[in-house]
Formats: structure tokens, C-alpha cells, sequence
């Protein structure tokens, strides 16, 4: 601890010399205790270099021969499902060797690296960033695991700094510049809809830091993707869409697919394989799955041209590497798909507890574009589509029961492993406007109580925090595990109701966290160069890879008064009140007295008379 | 407001209540009956229109081509079906897999309380099948049905193949925003039952099922397609849901639109719409179609597959299929491009179907009588009881005014003038608290055998009777009324005065038993399939079996509501006229 803090304060003075100091967030090595020692050792000389190289060229040769510039890659893999459909998934990462948050200094030169995110990481202090727009649902019983996983609308979860003392308010300032980035309607984030997670979302870059107040996590599940957000998501690639693997991202395509979801993730990782410094890395991925029976036009055929309505001539030039991977495990001797052009190159890696194999086309190399200068890679079904799959690991969640007052989720489980169990961490985020009851949360698997060994359950507050619920739960081999609460429908104000045309309240996924036991053996080496796809969660043991699965959204309708039924009332209301109020208020202050019978005009002459006459009165 | 507080004219009102009560219950029974024949009249009658607008303006392109080929389909699973004797469930699974849908089983089993004879089975056991196509990049929130039922003969197979065909249709279209299952029940409203209760995962009649393997979300509608012919003359709409529950009219204007449009000669209780309402004929049309539509919905039974889905809050209907003898036929292909349209339309909804009315009756499928036009009809009817009510409640507080009428008046006032009671209000609690005193008196003192406990005893049966059918009329209406018909006069005139014979013959023929009697033959007489005597008794019995069943398996209300609140009812007024 003593010897961070001071290697740190080394390099903030190192930092103070290359460039003036902005002390924005003070010196940040003193509150900074999980940081990993050797990043910060290492942090001082490397990191000041391309700052130095950017702003004063004359610098540069002092800060050093190690000036590495940024770094990019990109790469598309297509993997034919065993339901005919296609799924190809780009990812696209740049690397920034620039450490800024150490040092609380002010970065302006940016090279492959977006600047608008840059900026965007700075001034909010954000150690992690990962932002999703999916739509569609991933169908895990026909497609398998995707590499990267994301839920039906807009999800966003943020590690911050934790030198930031205001985490709600930069989170707020937070979503609403990344809504004017994504022009998506990430604004509509507020306190009702974010959580803390305990547990299920931990960073996946560098640093331990497991504070989860530092950690924001929220979903949109009504968010709709369209091609204004793949727009500025293409804007913040190094090529744009102009060159390289980009070229195939045309939005009257993507959006003609079964599923469809774009993300950018940033974190800070190790620069080399030694991790002697760290750098930030931008990981753009999207992911999309070509339907067979929508865009195959009855041909059982795939082709680059046919999917994207492009085929690739060449590589970014600013790409360190630029590869198509084709998975062909499952089709050793062709059986199943004929793939042309045939290339010798073959690739294996682990990816999801499975050994894959995949043929590999490297865009670098002059000669994977052939004669015709192009690639357009073919690949003709042969098998028939077989049956739905048994992932290991799968869940889905409905709404129970029926009327307008009450309720149950009912969640279910499905661990598909013939003998292994193993626990996961179910996140349930559930807006204020249905009441769960939690005492009558079960939990059961193979019709026996299944007690979770953690509970972390964070009640709502009307109009201000959703429900939080995540739970440890031990899955049996080959069992189902349903998880059911019952909940109350609230009654909202009636300006709190959407506009008329609307489809319900929508419920966010819930997220199932597990580490799922591999078949084969994981690779752990992470020094080791592996395609992209296969990197992304860092795995920890050999025996057990990560996985993450999303529950589809619930849609729930509220009880809803008829809003053309104000004029009815008032009209109602207005009338039992003048009526009523009119006649009870006479009623009350009416007194009755009993009156004298009034004489006519004639009898009271005739009395007058007998008075003086001295007769009886009549 | 002076009718209140002034002694003297409530005085004059309530004679004039008492003094023309009888004229006035006559006049409110012709005028109830007269305005009920009057809803279908046609300028008394309100035109449908299409209150949804995501279903109203866009205009959607009908192109389902493969009306043949969905017949084939439909001979080939006869075919399967004669071979397995039942539900051909592998080849179902294996039909809709080809077709791209996602395929689940579900089985159930039921045993009736006791055989039912209509449909000759007592222990049930059947499989569902459904098939699910995902909508692209729809994130499984909302669904729509289309279900066809496996019957065990020969019938449906056409509405099987059709649905088959429509899968294959829609899987190869982009445009879907729902999920689209398409469910072949076996055993009709039972298996539909069982489908039901476990996508929504409840169990309220019983009912052993295995639970659902997949599920898309909250169903906004549903149809029910029922097709035994090749080709077809008419489509007829079924509406009348499990206890007299409607699906949103829009539903109705919905399949009204897209007969018009691509011409398919559509219907509404078996009856076509007639132009000329102007004549005696095309007003006795309209009135009959009604009169069907009031049966069936009093009857609370669910009158096709569809009715199950409204207690779940999903909009449905049946469409079936009717080939008569007319000239002009109508081929599959054209069913499935309206089927086609209809499922479009739904597809764009925003909203769930809430715009339209829910409560109405249809004179034709054009026209439509909403809940504020048939209401007073049933409270005219209901006026009748609390009329009489009245004039009870003012013979029994006579007794004592008539005898004390100076002092009866006078004493609270004076005690008024006094000035401790300084409010008029405490003169009408004196008022009544006598009066209700009285009543308590010869209720449970001096109420047995007297001129004044039968008239408490009546007092109470009217009162009872007018919240019970109250209650009835606002969940279903047509129930309220037929009840109300024969009913209200029973309790309006019984008395111990009346000749014992011939009241009790009376009283017999109006109660609740001979009322569904008379609707029996009724209805059999609208749907021009007159009955005789002894098939109609034979019809009879089987309605109430099938009210008992209905009842046991879907929870249908028409039963417990005659024989535990009704016929209780009608004791009482039997007793009143047997009073000792």
C-alpha cells in the first residue's frame, strides 16, 4: 500500500513535468488503495509518452524509445447455427496507451481513440464503461451463447473512479451525454430504474476494486435500436465505414436480421503481456443474426454479398490486424456446408467451454482477395436444420396469473449439465410500481426448497428506486430452478401513466451470472494472443468459463383508469354536488316552526268587529 | 328539495306512488319489454366504427397464395390423424419445426365429475401442440393465437391445414413486431383450458397439465379458426365468451372491415345483415340476430375456443367457417389472405384493444347497441321491484300514523320549536327510526302468520331480488333481463290473497327452471331449427348437465348464481304465497 502510494506520487511528478498539471481530481494515489502495484509502477514513463509525442513532439525522445502508438484490430466472425441462420459478430477494439485517471491530468490528443469518448471518460472519472443496444432477443436454445452478451433495449453499467465523490451526479451528467453520443434515449436513466448489483457486475478490466457503490448498472428494455444509433456507433470506429471490415456496415441490412445488437465497452487493460503498463481499450462489437426463411429467399445459402450487400477488398489501414474467422467445427469433412473460398489458414481456440475451430482469412495479406480483388465468402447449407439446442445453461421468465391486482414472476433456471452443478447469481431489478412481496420468494428446484446461500435484497421506494434482488443459488445437475414472487400491481398518479397508445410497463431482464464447468480446458494464459471473441471475460480457471444470460423482458399492464372518463366524473361530481349539497344544506338549515293558520282578509275584518263588540273571536 | 323536508308533499308523493303503484308497474313492464324490442330497430342503433386507429388507417396488403396447398396439408393430417386415432402429435411437431417455428407439447388430463354425454367422454386425455414463431428482433414481450381444435372426427382438418399453411406464410415475412403461436388444441375448450391455465400458470378448475416449455410474452388477441369444408359460403364471427364476457368490439369491425374489403360474405349468429330495415321482415331479422346474441351471452357458456382467452384479458373471437347451399363460394386462399390482413392489423396495434366498447349487443355485424342504450330497458324493469318496495315499505309504516296521524305529525315538530332538536334532520331520523322500529317489531315479534309478516318477508325478497339481478345485469346483461322478464311480475303480484291454484301454476311456469325452457325453444326456434316437445325437454336436461359441467371445468357462474341465489329467491315468493 505505502509503496503505490509513493510509486504513484512519482508519477503524478513525472506527469507535472510533461505536461501542466490539472489537478481536476486531486492526487488520486492516495485514495486509490485496490490498484493493482504493478500497473502503477509501470504507469509513470510509457503513459506520459504519447501525451508527450501528441503536444510536444520535442518531448518525445525523452519520454522515452518505448513510444508504442494506439493500437486497433478488427474482426468478424461468422458462425453457421445449426437452425440455417448466420451469426456473424464484428468486434472492433482500439487500444489507447494513455493513463489519465492516474494522474488526474487533462488528455487533448487523441489518435485512433474516439475523442468524444475520451472526453467523456475524463471529466466523469470512469473506470469502466460498457453500454449495449440490443434489438431482438438472443434465442440460447437455437443459437447457443453469444461472445457478448446484452439484453432486449439499452443497457448501461459504469464503474467509476473511486475518487469520485458525487457518484449519483456524475452518473446522471453521465447518461445524459452518452444519450447525445448514441442519440438514444439513454436520458430517460434516472434513480427509478438504476441499481447497485452487489455482486453480478464486477469490472473486467484491470483493478479490484469491489466497492459496489462505485458501480452504477441500468436498463431500458423498451429501448428501440434503429440505424440512428448504429450511426454514431460507426462514427467512433479509426476507419469509420470506409474501409476495412466497417464497409459491411449497412444499416438497410443489419436491420433486415432476427437479432441485432451493437455495444462499446471500455475498460483499462494491460498494455503487453507483461502488464508492465496499462492502457484503455474500446472494444466496439455488434452482433447479428440473418434469419434463413426472412433473407434467404427460400436458397439454403450465406454469402458475404447476400448478408451485407458488400463484399470486403481490403483491410483498415490504420488496422494492426483484420480477420474474418469462419467457425467450421461442426463441419470437418463439409458435410454439413460447402465454404468457398477455401482457405489452408485454420485457427483453433476455446471460446465457451468448447474447443472450436475456425478458418481464418486474414485481410492483411494481399492474397486472401484472390483474383477478383474481393472476398466474398460463400457458404451453401447442405445438412438440414436440426433440432434446439441444450445449452448448459438457460432461463426465461413469465408473468403469472391474471387481473389487474396482483401477480407473480416466476423465473426458471435450466441448468442442462448431466452431472455438475454449479451456483449463479441471479440480479432482478423490478421497478417500484410492482410491489414485490418478498416473503413469498421461493426458491425450488426438483420440486425441494432450494435455499440461496446469498440474498442481497434492496426494497424499493416509490418513485425513486427500483427493487433489487440478487441471490447465490446452487444449480443441481440437470434440474430446473424456479425462483417465484408474488407482487401487487400500485395504482400510479395519473400523471405518472404513459401517453395512450402504449404497450404496458415494461421489466427489465433479469441477469444470470454463472461460471459454467467447461468441457475442455480454459485458457487462463492471458499473455497469450487470442482472437478477440474469445477475450473478453477474463477467465480465472481452467475448469470453468463465465457466461451471462439475460431473461427476456416482462411486459406488464397496470390497472388503468379510462382518461376519457375526467369529463364524465366532473360532470358527475358536479351534479351530486349541486343536487346534493343544495338540498342537504337546505335540510340542515331549514327550522320549522309551527305556523299560525294566516286569516283571510274578510275574517280578520269580522274579528275586528267582534272585538269591539265584545264576542268571541272566530 | 322540498319533496324532503316538507312533510306534507312527501306525503302527497308517496300517496301518489301507492295509489298508482299498480298502473305505474304495468307501464314500466311494457315500456322495459318495448325498449329491449326497440335496441334493434335500426335508426335507434349506432353504426360500428373503428375506434383503434393503428388498425383503422394503415392499410395492409393481403398476399397469402397458398390456399391449395394448405388444403393438402390439411388432407394429410387427416390422414395422420385417422392413423394415430387422435391428436397426430409427432407429425404436428415435425410439420411445424419444417416450417420454421419453435414447437412445444403440452399434455393434460381431466375427469369430468360426471360423463358428458353431448360429446361422450367423462376421462380426457390430451396433447396440445403449438408452435411459436419469433418475431425478428422482437424481444418477446407480446404474442398473438391462432388456434384451430383437433377434433376427434372428420371436421377442422381444413382449419388445421390452413393454419399450418398461414405458419409457413408468415415465417418468410420480415414485418412481425409480436410472436405468433399457433396452437392445435385437442379436445376443444378443455385443452384449451389446460393451454391457458399453464401459459398463465394457474390452476383454477383442476386441471393436470405439464407445464409450458415456451412461452412469447402477453398475448394482446387471439382467433379461433374452425373450417370443414374446401370451400366455404359465409364466415361466421362468434363472440359470446365463458359468462357472457365480450372481446373489444373493434374486434368484430376488425373482421367486418376485411369481409368487406376482400368480399367474403360474412355473419353474426348464422344471420346475414339484411338492407331493408324499414320493412316488418328486415325488422324481425334484426330482432331475432339479437335475441340469438342475448341467449347465447345469458347461457355463460364459452360458445367456441375463443371464449376462454377473455378471462385473461385477451381479446378473441372464433371465426367459422359455414358452407350452405349458396351459389357463391369463397376458396381457402381467400380465408387465409383474411386471416392474413387480420393478423397484420393486430401485429400494428400499440396498444392492447381497450378503445371500443366491451359491452354491447349486435343487431348485425354493422350495427351495434351499446351499454347506455340497453340499460334502461333492465332498469325499467328493475324500477318495477323497487316500486313495489315502496309501496310495502309505506303500508308498513301506516299502522302506526294511520291511528296517531295528528300526533304522528306534530310531536316532532313541537319538540323542534322547543329548541333542543334544533335540526329537521333529527325529525327524519325520528321519522324512520320509528318506522324501522316497527319493522324490527313485526319482523321478529309479532311477524309470524300476520297480514304484516308476509309483507316484511316480501319487502325483504324484492329488495334482495333487485340487488341480485342488479348485480347479474351489469356483469351480463342478457342473463339480468331474461331473469328480470320473468321474475319481476312473480315478485311484483304475489300475495297470500291470490287463488292458490292457479298463482302457484303461474309462479311454476315463471320460475328460473321453466324460464331456460322457454329459452330452449326459443332459441331453437331462431336458429330455424324448431325442436318437438320431447326433444326439447331432452335439450333441456342437457343444458343444465352442460350449465353443471361448465361450471366444474371453466368456472362458468350461470349455475351457483340460479341454484344458490336465485332459486332462494324464488322460494321466498313461494312462501309469501302459501303465508299461514
Amino acid at each position: 500500500m505505502t509503496s503505490g502510494c509513493f510509486v504513484a506520487r512519482v508519477a503524478f511528478g513525472v506527469d507535472a513535468r510533461v505536461e501542466k498539471p490539472n489537478d481536476v481530481t486531486g492526487p488520486v494515489s492516495s485514495s486509490e488503495p485496490g490498484q493493482s502495484e504493478s500497473a502503477a509502477v509501470s504507469s509513470g514513463g510509457p503513459v506520459a509518452a504519447p501525451v508527450s509525442e501528441a503536444d510536444e513532439p520535442a518531448e518525445a525522445a525523452a519520454g522515452g524509445a518505448v513510444s508504442p502508438p494506439d493500437q486497433c484490430d478488427e474482426e468478424l466472425v461468422l458462425r453457421p447455427l445449426r437452425s440455417g441462420d448466420i451469426y456473424a459478430s464484428f468486434q472492433f477494439r482500439t487500444q489507447w496507451d494513455t493513463d489519465f485517471l492516474h494522474h488526474g491530468k487533462k488528455v487533448s490528443h487523441y489518435r485512433l481513440f474516439p475523442k468524444s469518448l475520451g472526453q467523456v471518460l475524463s471529466k466523469f472519472s470512469v473506470r469502466e464503461l460498457h453500454i449495449s443496444f440490443t434489438q431482438g432477443y438472443w434465442r440460447t436454445m437455437q443459437w447457443g451463447q453469444p461472445f457478448i452478451p446484452s439484453p432486449p433495449g439499452a443497457e448501461l453499467w459504469v464503474w467509476f473512479h473511486n475518487t469520485v465523490e458525487d457518484v449519483d451526479g456524475n452518473w446522471k451528467e453521465l447518461v445524459n451525454v452518452l444519450s447525445g453520443i448514441f442519440c438514444a434515449s439513454l436520458n430517460f436513466i434516472d434513480s427509478t430504474n438504476t441499481v447497485q448489483p452487489s455482486a453480478s457486475f464486477k469490472p473486467l478490466g484491470l483493478g479490484n476494486v469491489t466497492d459496489h457503490r462505485f458501480l452504477r448498472y441500468a436498463t431500458l428494455p423498451r429501448e428501440i435500436v434503429c440505424t440512428e444509433n448504429l450511426t454514431p456507433w460507426k462514427k467512433l470506429l479509426p476507419c469509420g465505414s470506409k474501409a476495412g471490415l466497417a464497409v459491411l456496415l449497412k444499416s438497410e441490412k443489419l436491420f433486415h436480421s432476427s437479432f441485432h445488437s451493437q455495444a462499446v465497452h471500455i475498460r483499462p487493460v494491460c498494455k503487453d503481456w507483461q502488464c508492465t503498463s496499462t492502457a484503455w481499450e474500446l472494444r466496439q462489437t455488434l452482433n447479428v443474426v440473418f434469419d434463413i426463411y426472412t433473407s434467404g429467399q427460400g436458397k439454403k445459402e450465406w454469402s458475404l454479398f447476400k448478408m451485407f450487400s458488400r463484399t470486403l477488398t481490403e483491410a483498415c489501414p490504420l488496422a494492426s490486424s483484420s480477420k474474418v474467422y469462419v467457425d467450421v467445427t461442426d463441419n470437418p469433412e463439409g458435410e454439413l456446408f460447402d465454404l468457398s473460398p477455401v482457405t489452408p489458414l485454420l485457427s483453433t481456440a476455446v471460446v465457451l467451454g468448447d474447443r472450436r475451430t475456425y478458418s481464418v482469412y486474414d485481410l492483411t495479406k494481399k492474397e486472401t482477395f484472390g483474383q477478383l480483388r474481393s472476398l466474398n465468402l460463400v457458404l451453401r447449407w447442405k445438412g438440414e436444420s436440426g433440432d434446439m439446442l441444450r445449452p448448459l445453461l438457460h432461463a426465461e421468465r413469465y408473468v403469472a396469473g391474471f387481473g389487474l391486482q396482483t401477480g407473480e414472476i416466476h423465473t426458471l433456471i435450466y441448468n442442462n449439465h448431466p452431472y455438475r452443478a454449479f451456483p449463479v447469481l441471479l440480479l432482478d431489478s423490478v421497478p417500484w410500481y410492482l410491489r414485490l412481496y418478498i416473503h413469498t420468494l421461493t426458491v425450488t428446484s426438483k420440486t425441494r426448497e432450494n435455499k440461496p446461500s446469498y440474498i442481497h435484497y434492496q426494497p424499493s421506494k416509490d418513485r425513486l428506486r427500483p427493487h433489487l434482488l440478487e441471490m447465490l443459488v446452487q444449480l443441481p445437475p440437470h434440474s430446473v430452478t424456479e425462483v417465484t414472487v408474488q407482487f401487487e400491481r400500485a395504482l400510479l398518479k395519473w400523471t405518472e401513466y404513459t401517453p395512450d397508445p402504449n404497450h404496458g410497463f415494461y421489466v427489465g431482464s433479469s441477469v444470470i451470472s454463472a461460471l459454467v464447468p467447461s468441457v475442455v480446458a480454459m485458457d487462463t494464459n492471458s499473455t497469450q494472443e487470442r482472437p478477440l471473441f474469445s477475450s473478453f471475460f477474463p477467465t480465472k480457471e481452467e475448469s470453468s468459463y463465465f457466461v451471462r444470460v439475460y431473461t427476456e423482458p416482462l411486459l406488464v399492464n397496470l390497472p388503468t383508469p379510462d382518461f376519457s372518463m375526467p369529463y364524465n366524473v366532473i360532470c358527475l361530481t358536479c351534479t351530486v354536488v349541486a343536487v346534493g349539497y343544495g338540498s342537504f344544506y337546505n335540510l340542515l338549515t331549514r327550522t320549522f316552526q309551527v305556523e299560525e293558520p294566516s286569516q283571510s282578509l274578510a275574517k280578520r275584518l269580522a274579528n275586528v268587529i267582534r272585538r269591539i263588540r265584545g264576542v268571541p273571536l272566530l | 328539495m322540498g319533496l324532503l323536508s316538507d312533510p306534507n308533499r312527501r306525503k302527497a308523493l308517496t300517496t301518489l306512488l301507492t295509489r298508482l303503484n299498480t298502473p305505474i308497474c304495468v307501464v314500466c313492464y311494457l315500456a322495459g319489454i318495448a325498449w329491449f324490442m326497440g335496441l334493434a330497430f335500426e335508426p335507434f342503433t349506432l353504426r360500428t366504427y373503428m375506434s383503434e386507429n393503428a388498425m383503422g388507417s394503415t392499410m395492409v396488403e393481403e398476399r397469402f397464395p397458398a390456399g391449395e396447398r394448405a388444403l393438402a396439408t390439411g388432407r394429410e393430417f387427416a390422414g395422420h390423424k385417422r392413423k394415430a386415432g387422435g391428436m397426430p402429435v409427432d407429425w404436428l411437431v415435425k410439420t411445424m419445426q419444417d416450417r420454421g417455428l419453435e414447437v412445444f407439447t403440452q399434455s393434460f388430463s381431466r375427469t369430468l365429475p360426471f360423463p358428458d354425454e353431448n360429446k361422450e367422454r367423462y376421462m380426457v386425455r390430451g396433447i396440445n401442440v403449438y408452435g411459436i414463431l419469433r418475431a425478428p428482433r422482437a424481444p418477446r414481450t407480446e404474442a398473438l393465437v391462432l388456434s384451430a381444435p383437433c377434433s376427434p372426427d372428420n371436421s377442422n382438418n381444413q382449419a388445421v391445414g390452413l393454419l399450418l399453411g398461414l405458419a409457413q406464410y408468415f415465417r418468410n415475412q420480415i414485418y412481425w413486431a409480436k410472436d405468433i403461436i399457433f396452437l392445435v388444441n385437442e379436445h376443444d375448450l378443455i385443452g384449451m383450458q389446460a393451454w391457458l391455465e399453464g401459459y398463465h400458470h394457474t390452476n383454477i378448475s383442476g386441471m393436470d397439465y405439464t407445464p409450458l416449455q415456451g412461452r412469447a410474452g402477453s398475448i394482446q388477441a387471439a382467433l379461433s379458426l374452425e373450417l370443414s369444408s374446401d370451400v366455404i359460403t359465409s364466415l361466421d364471427l362468434i363472440l359470446e365468451g365463458l359468462n357472457g364476457q365480450l372481446p373489444n368490439l373493434d374486434l368484430a369491425n376488425l373482421f367486418h372491415a376485411f369481409c368487406q374489403k376482400i368480399g367474403v360474405m360474412c355473419t353474426i349468429q348464422g344471420k346475414l345483415q339484411r338492407s331493408d330495415w324499414d320493412t316488418a321482415e328486415g325488422y324481425t331479422h334484426a330482432v331475432q340476430t339479437m335475441m340469438l346474441m342475448v341467449l347465447k351471452q345469458a347461457s355463460g357458456r364459452p360458445w367456441g375456443d375463443h371464449g376462454l382467452f377473455l378471462r385473461y384479458h385477451i381479446e378473441a373471437a372464433t371465426v367459422r367457417g359455414v358452407n350452405s347451399f349458396r351459389q357463391y363460394k369463397t376458396d381457402t386462399t381467400t380465408v387465409g389472405r383474411l386471416l392474413e390482413g387480420m393478423f397484420r392489423k393486430l401485429n400494428n396495434l400499440l396498444e392492447r384493444l381497450h378503445q371500443s366498447y366491451f359491452f354491447y349487443l349486435m343487431p348485425s355485424l354493422s350495427r351495434f347497441v351499446s351499454i347506455g342504450y340497453y340499460m334502461p330497458a333492465f332498469g325499467l324493469l328493475a324500477t318495477i321491484l323497487l316500486l313495489r318496495a315502496l309501496d310495502l315499505w309505506v303500508q308498513l309504516g301506516t299502522p302506526t300514523e294511520v291511528t296517531e296521524d295528528g300526533v304522528g305529525e306534530v310531536e316532532p315538530v313541537s319538540i323542534n320549536n322547543q329548541g333542543s332538536f334544533d335540526s329537521p334532520l333529527t325529525h327524519i331520523y325520528i321519522d324512520l327510526y320509528s318506522k324501522r322500529h316497527s319493522t324490527f317489531q313485526m319482523l321478529f315479534i309479532s311477524g309470524e302468520g300476520t297480514e304484516q309478516g308476509w309483507r316484511v318477508l316480501k319487502l325483504v325478497a324484492l329488495l334482495y331480488l333487485a340487488v341480485l339481478l342488479g348485480c347479474t345485469a351489469l356483469i351480463n346483461f342478457s342473463l339480468g333481463f331474461i331473469l328480470a322478464i320473468t321474475l319481476v311480475p312473480v315478485a311484483a303480484c304475489v300475495t297470500p290473497h291470490l287463488p292458490k291454484a292457479v298463482s302457484a301454476l303461474a309462479m311454476v311456469l315463471l320460475s328460473p327452471g321453466c324460464t331456460i325452457l322457454y329459452c330452449v325453444f326459443i332459441f331453437q326456434e331462431l336458429q330455424e331449427a324448431p325442436v318437438s316437445l320431447s326433444e326439447g325437454w331432452m335439450l333441456f336436461l342437457s343444458v343444465i348437465s352442460q350449465g353443471i359441467l361448465d361450471h366444474s371445468l371453466f368456472g362458468s357462474l350461470v349455475y351457483p348464481l340460479l341454484a344458490l341465489l336465485v332459486y332462494p329467491c324464488w322460494l321466498l315468493l313461494w312462501n309469501i304465497l302459501f303465508w299461514k
